[in-house]
């Protein structure tokens, strides 16, 4: 968890997102819905990122979670934090850890060649397009409408990455 | 403070932190998870147990039997209460519906009992074990089938929108039967779901007769209020905090079941209690923006100058429930001798309808605007000259009263300059780009400007800092920053010197967050909590509070200058205050103004929509924040592209509830429908408004959108949809033939 070990006992049923956020008392990843349908507890499991309201947490055993928390802190922002701040790229802030643990995530996928519905040539690698942004940040909803900022922040992390 | 002359020069107008784009003070807690929400709150009360509400599974009825006696002996369950171990509570101020206790259901999804446990899997599943036995009775669930019981009705939303039940200046209808040329069409907007990102959440803790809550809501002082009122305790007894919210958008300025069922719960329990209503219950269970059904009939001269203008509406709510007031732009947008407005409520068993961002405005002008499209293609205008040609710089209802400011057609020129309107073909359907039909639209945004009375408290230390202090919430809108920055510009130090406190019922009150009101009162109220500070320093330092200056965290009055912090002593130094307001609002129209640009691509095949390009030039005061700001008002562009292109709750007719009640079903616009979004801030200070000389922009940015997202469909296609939201397979059978 976030670089370190953890051993928790949880019910079968408790989610990953709940052993988070009620077990572990992380709870910059957020519970919008607890349906897979909005994005907001988005987390990375190994590397990739998953909802973790749609996941079991007795289903991680031995993974590697990596959460907002993980990511940076005030005063040591992880440089997509920090480009969301300067875009300002979140409002009221409930969606945000999920965005920014979903971007992060995205732009190794897209250094990875795994290609969308938005890339053309699924045999090339796929280009680093506001199109291919805004398609692979479709899962993660704000009801607050900062997505032209959104895409303004990532896009800027991703140039500094390239 | 109490204003009721306009502003003269005043501190604020130095603008050395005031109208900068910084960056929010909140940003790195909520881009790190740290900024902590209702739930969240592990650290406040020990020993929490785990609340959930289960819902009605009638629309209209009232409950036979409720068998608890699994539910109870479930493991890890604390307790279980049910509507039917208590009268119906009594209901806030606010509110319209009951919102627990008894026997009688009004709505699908009104909350009929409580389970806490030790953990939340726990109480979930003892919930589903509560047995329930419903007697179901007819009810009125359909809009259309119910107008010809509607009554005229008058409302005030509340919001800065509001119409008397019918209104006429002139005679509309000889004006309109003469009037060469006409238009008469009925519209249809359907019930919108707020949807925001944090579902209403409570953890309530009771110690002895006194209880806290942490919670979700926009307004702290009505929340606290209504929930003593609810549960029949003085408010003194209650402590209201709230001061990070997930969203609002209206959804959240009253009193819910969460709070009410964590309150109950957590005595029942003797433990406190955290809940959170679940996304499936929160569409049926709260409130929506209701649907409409609204004639406009507009009459012109051949030179296109309005005659007669009328604007009728009809919604639906519960009883004692209150009228969308979507006729309300109407009566001040444009000129036009000869008026009607009328709005006709029917009694409906559907949900609560209530506020939602823009109440009456957004919808009416999702109407209002494609009127007005429609009779400038009737006339052969262009739509931004028409709209230029009706602009009236007076109230049209009461001729001789002023705007405080009007620049709705610097709004429109500049827009159409910096948009290429000129690019757009007159004839719709005249634009082709492969297998995209394109298009332009443009509306205007009109939304009143309201003015709040707002209380703070600000504390100087030794050390030069500030911090201020008010019952203000931050839904998003950037609070905490402009109240800081107007507090830094009023003291005359750093931002980094300013800590701002919110939320909290313990703090003054404010004007809270609704009705686009929050950020200009608010910071009016920091303002004058700042003029008295300011006085008490210039008292303790002993120089003439008229000739000093507040600069650089140094108090300078002639040949003195002295740090700032020396006033505070080592107790500190203490102001408070609050701004109300004369009769400046009166006197004067307060209104803001914006023009809506955008450009879409129609799918020649498949009918479906997407936004291109959006434009939204706004006047609206002094922008206190332009990055704060130009966020709100994207914000609101987007929620204006849902209105147009996917949000509707549909209603089950039979049984009575919204059937698309998450976010699965309920479509709101994602990444892949949102392009990049151009906001222009007119220059403007309204120093009738307030010493902040500012207006809100938080709702104009939604008003008028969706009118332009569909007159952009129209000039794409040809095709007139007059039924919101505008889906494909409206278009499908009407689009021109493929090539």
């Amino acid at each position: 968890m976030n670089g370190e070990v953890r051993d928790l006992a949880v019910d079968t049923r408790t989610t990953l997102l709940d052993a988070l956020r009620e077990h572990l008392q992380l709870t910059g990843s957020k519970k919008g819905c607890d349906h897979g349908q909005c994005g907001a507890c988005t987390v990375m499991v190994d590397g990739r990122r998953i909802y973790s309201c749609l996941t079991l947490a007795v289903m991680h055993e031995g993974d590697e979670v990596t959460t907002i928390e993980g990511l940076g802190q005030p005063g040591n922002l992880h440089p997509m934090q920090a480009a969301f701040v300067k875009h300002d790229g979140y409002q009221c802030g409930y969606c945000t850890p999920g965005q920014i643990c979903a971007s992060v995530a995205m732009l190794e996928e897209i250094k990875a060649g795994m290609p969308s519905h938005a890339t053309a040539d699924l045999t090339a690698a796929p280009r680093l397009t506001p199109e291919e942004i805004r398609e692979r940040m479709s899962g993660n909803i704000c009801r607050c409408g900062a997505y032209s900022n959104i895409v303004d922040a990532i896009t800027e992390v991703a140039g500094r990455q390239a | 403070m109490k204003f009721d002359t306009p502003a003269t020069t005043n501190p604020i107008d130095q603008l050395k932190v005031v109208g900068k784009p910084v960056d929010r003070i909140d940003g790195p807690l909520k881009t790190t998870g740290m900024a902590p929400y209702a739930y969240e709150r592990h650290d406040v009360a020990p020993d929490q147990a785990y609340g959930h509400v289960l819902g009605a599974g009638i629309g209209k009825g009232r409950i036979a039997a409720m068998d608890t006696a699994v539910a109870k002996a479930a493991p890890g369950v604390l307790a279980v209460l049910t509507t039917l171990d208590m009268p119906r509570l009594e209901k806030g101020q606010m509110n319209t519906a009951f919102l627990f206790g008894g026997a009688d259901i009004q709505h699908y999804h009104q909350a009929i009992a409580v389970v806490v446990a030790e953990t939340f899997e726990q109480a979930r599943d003892a919930a589903a074990m509560i047995q329930v036995r419903y007697v179901r009775e007819p009810g009125r669930f359909d809009l259309a089938a119910e107008a010809p019981n509607a009554k005229l009705t008058s409302a005030d939303s509340g919001e800065g929108s509001g119409a008397a039940h019918e209104e006429r200046i002139g005679d509309f209808e000889a004006a309109f039967a003469q009037a060469p040329v006409t238009l008469d069409a009925t519209y249809t907007t359907p019930d919108e779901s707020h949807a925001m990102m944090e579902p209403h959440a409570t953890i309530a803790a009771w110690e002895g007769d006194r209880l806290t809550v942490w919670t979700s809501n926009q307004m702290v002082a009505w929340g606290r209020r209504d929930l003593a009122k609810t549960l029949g305790i003085p408010a003194e007894k209650v402590r209201l905090d709230s001061p990070f919210v997930g969203g609002g958008f209206g959804g959240k300025l009253f009193l819910r079941a969460d709070a009410v069922l964590a309150a109950l719960g957590a005595r029942t329990a003797g433990r406190p209690v955290k809940l959170a209503l679940a996304r499936p219950l929160m569409a049926n269970n709260t409130t929506h923006r209701p649907a409409t059904i609204q004639r406009i009939r507009i009459g012109a001269g051949r030179d296109g100058r309005i005659t007669a203008i009328a604007h009728e509406s009809l919604s639906g709510d519960l009883p004692d429930g209150q009228p969308e007031t979507a006729v309300s732009q109407t009566k001040l947008l444009y000129a036009g001798a000869n008026r009607l407005t009328a709005m006709r409520l029917a009694v409906l068993d559907l949900p609560e309808g209530n506020a939602m961002r823009a109440p009456g405005e957004a919808p009416g002008l999702m109407t209002l605007e494609v009127a007005m499209d429609e009779m400038a293609e009737r006339l052969e205008m262009d739509p931004v000259e028409f709209r230029i040609l009706n602009d009236t710089q007076e109230d049209p209802e009461h001729p001789g009263r002023r705007f405080s400011q009007r620049q709705l057609v610097r709004c429109l020129r500049e827009g159409a300059e910096r948009f290429g309107w000129n690019r757009r073909a007159a004839k719709p359907g005249g634009h082709r780009e492969g297998r995209w039909l394109v298009g332009m639209g443009v509306a205007a945004g009109f939304r009143n400007n309201l003015v709040m009375a707002s209380g703070a408290r600000v504390r100087l230390d030794g050390g030069g800092g500030v911090t201020v202090e008010t019952d203000m919430t931050d839904i998003g809108t950037g609070s905490y920053t402009i109240i800081a920055q107007t507090a830094a510009e009023m003291m005359g130090v750093p931002l980094e010197k300013v800590a701002v406190r919110l939320g909290d019922s313990s703090f003054p009150v404010s004007a809270g967050s609704g009705g686009q009101w929050g950020g200009n009162s608010s910071t009016a109220g920091v303002y004058a909590a700042c003029m008295k500070l300011r006085e008490a320093v210039a008292q303790r330092l002993g120089v003439n509070s008229a000739e000093a200056s507040f600069v650089d965290g140094e108090v300078r009055a002639g040949n003195r200058v002295a740090p700032l912090g020396q006033a505070a002593g080592v107790d500190g130094l203490v102001a408070e205050d609050r701004i109300e307001y004369g009769d400046l609002a009166k006197r004067y129209q307060q209104s803001t103004f914006a023009g809506h640009f955008v450009e879409v691509g129609v799918d020649a095949a498949t009918g479906e929509t997407r936004v291109r390009r959006m434009l939204a030039v706004c006047a609206a005061g002094r922008i206190l924040n332009p990055k704060s700001a130009r966020s709100q008002v994207i914000g609101a562009m987007t929620m204006g592209v849902g209105a147009a292109l996917m949000e509707e709750l549909a209603v089950d007719k039979r049984h009575g509830f919204f059937v698309n009640h998450d976010l699965a079903g309920y479509e709101v616009p994602v990444h892949a429908d949102i392009p990049h979004q151009d906001v222009v801030f007119l220059d403007e200070v309204d120093p009738i408004s307030s010493p902040m000389k500012a207006k809100g922009v938080g709702e104009l940015g939604i008003c008028g959108v969706g009118a332009a997202v569909a007159n952009a469909i129209h000039n794409a296609t040809g095709v007139r949809v007059r039924d919101y939201p505008i889906t494909l397979d409206k278009l499908l059978d009407r689009l021109p033939e493929v090539a």
